[in-house]
């Protein structure tokens, strides 16, 4: 049901009046409310003109505050994304291994970071780098947000990674057994390429979570990003109101940049995707004398390790040296 | 090991009831605010789906804890909303902290049931439409109730992301378990059983509802 209209009927001349009648009482609770929001803040000074233009008139407030706090937060946000990243892909092959050795402890490791709240691990990490190394004070809250973060979104892009190649079509990796690849290069040079495409739109929404997550370290750890300085701000200027209302318009333009990029790769991979989906689809069906050739270059190019594993010893072997 | 732990002095149970509680009443209301805001998203009043959608993006995008910060530092310090508790700053930051939860977490409540709303084929609504029930009969009657039944696994995630949002409280002095846990790295030593009991603390919380909701899910699922 992605056409919500099926949901009403096509309004006809008294559904149009009602709707137009739910509307204005709509706007009407909605204007009271807003009215009642902003008599409240009026009544505290907090509509007063020299709280809001210094945002236009003062300079300062953006380049030693916001602008400074904007840069942190991207700082913390990309380290912890650069970091995460091949751990989570590490994890998230971990997870698929064959040997219940690698995937036992792969399992525990990230179940245990996705279920423990990031908050606890930043302090966790803030008290363990004061005690047990020599990390500058200053630049202490970073390596603790950036700590805690990683060791979250690690596990939560282990789970993405997993679930990107498990969503591949599973020829894909028989292909890749059929003309010899030992695993690590079925995962390597077959599924993990796919794989990322596939997950790109989730890795970036995941790079919105942990933006929001960084405000964290600023509020509990005193790294000195957006929120921290926001709220230097309104003590600087007695602009409460002002100071927030513009750092969550800032967060909710970075964020709504991040999100509508993700949107736009997923609706430019899914049609690309199209065209290696017919790909897949042509080749169980036998038609290897399919025109354009992509089905069928990789028999051609590659006969020699598809004649090593036929030519084994014994089925079972080559089975083996697949699968090992 | 665990001879840091003066029960008398940290009121550890006292501090994972506290979550609970902020849970508890943030995901009641997280729910019938979400409901609603997802049945303006899908209404037939224009004006209805756009505020639903500015709601939505407005809130989705804005960091947990500057929501909760505000809470306390704009709506109480500022504006003096004292949730109906004045005098009481545990109950005033208590209650904000839930209003803060429930303004976040229902844009996600909201967003899952619409993709849920999503997954009811058209004949359902098409047939509902057809015996002459209204907008609000369709969704109340036909529409949500499938609706939910196909959503239990994306709400459980969402009640389990609560769950451990929970401790951003800890940034407006709410007694809850992460503040309990910044007090007691303070002032003992054992840094890392500290750590260890209150991680394992949030697992007894999570895990037991991930399968609990993950059965109920299983259980209730429309079969199509």
């Amino acid at each position: 049901m992605t056409n919500l209209s099926v949901l009403y009927d096509a309004p006809g001349p008294r559904a149009k009046r009602r709707n137009v009648l739910y509307a204005v009482l709509f706007v009407a609770v909605l204007g009271a409310f807003f009215w009642w929001v902003l008599q409240t803040m009026a009544d505290k000074n907090q509509l007063d003109a020299e709280k809001w233009d210094v945002f236009v008139t003062d300079s300062r407030i953006w380049t030693t505050f916001l602008w400074p706090g904007l840069q942190n937060t991207l700082i913390a946000a990309s380290l912890s994304l650069v970091i995460a990243l091949p751990l989570g892909v590490l994890f998230g092959i971990g997870r698929l291994s064959d040997h219940w050795w690698i995937r036992r402890p792969c399992d525990v490791i990230v179940e245990f970071f996705r279920a423990v709240p990031v908050l606890l691990m930043m302090i966790f990490a803030n008290a363990a780098y004061a005690e047990w190394s020599n990390i500058d004070r200053d630049v202490r809250p970073l390596y603790a947000v950036v700590t805690g973060l990683v060791l979250y979104n690690a596990s939560v892009l282990a789970e993405i990674v997993r679930a990107g190649v498990q969503t591949l079509p599973r020829g894909q990796g028989e292909a890749a057994r059929a003309i010899g690849l030992r695993k690590g290069q079925t995962m390597v040079f077959v599924l993990l390429p796919q794989a990322v495409t596939a997950m790109l739109p989730a890795i970036v929404s995941q790079l919105v979570v942990i933006v929001k997550d960084t405000t964290l370290g600023g509020a509990m750890l005193g790294y000195s990003e957006l929120l921290t300085n926001a709220r230097l701000v309104s003590t600087n200027y007695a602009n409460t109101i002002a100071a927030y209302t513009v750092a969550a318009l800032i967060f909710i333009a970075l964020n709504f940049l991040l999100t509508s990029l993700a949107s736009w790769l997923e609706k430019r991979l899914r049609r690309g995707k199209r065209g290696t989906g017919t790909v897949v689809k042509v080749d169980p069906s036998g038609l290897m004398d399919q025109p354009g050739g992509v089905a069928l270059t990789p028999d051609v190019s590659v006969p020699e390790p598809r004649a090593v594993a036929t030519t084994g010893a014994s089925p079972d072997s080559a089975r083996t040296d697949v699968t090992s | 090991m665990f001879d840091f732990l003066d029960l008398e002095q940290y009121d550890l149970f006292g501090a994972f009831w506290t979550t609970v509680q902020l849970t508890v009443f943030s995901a009641i209301g997280s729910l019938i605010w979400g409901t609603i805001l997802a049945g303006m998203r899908v209404s037939p009043v224009p004006i209805m789906r756009s505020f639903g959608t500015a709601y939505v993006h407005i809130f989705r995008n804005t960091p947990l804890t500057l929501i909760i910060v505000f809470c306390s530092l704009g709506l109480y310090q500022t504006l003096g909303m004292t949730m109906f508790a004045e005098g009481n700053v545990d109950t005033i930051g208590f209650r904000l902290a839930v209003l803060g939860f429930i303004a976040y977490t229902s844009t996600f409540v909201c967003e899952a049931l619409r993709s849920g709303i999503n997954t009811v084929p058209v004949g359902q609504a098409e047939a509902a439409r057809a015996l002459g029930l209204s907008f609000t009969q369709v969704l109340r009657i036909v529409v949500l109730p499938q609706a939910f039944r196909s959503v239990v696994a994306p709400l459980a995630n969402v009640l389990i992301a609560l769950t451990k949002n929970t401790t951003v409280a800890a940034a407006i002095s709410v007694a809850e378990a992460a503040a309990l846990m910044r007090t007691m790295i303070e002032n003992e030593a054992n840094l890392i059983p500290i750590a260890l009991l209150f991680a394992i603390g949030f697992i007894i919380l999570t895990l037991p509802t991930g399968l609990l909701l993950g059965w109920l899910a299983k259980r209730v699922a429309v079969k199509r």
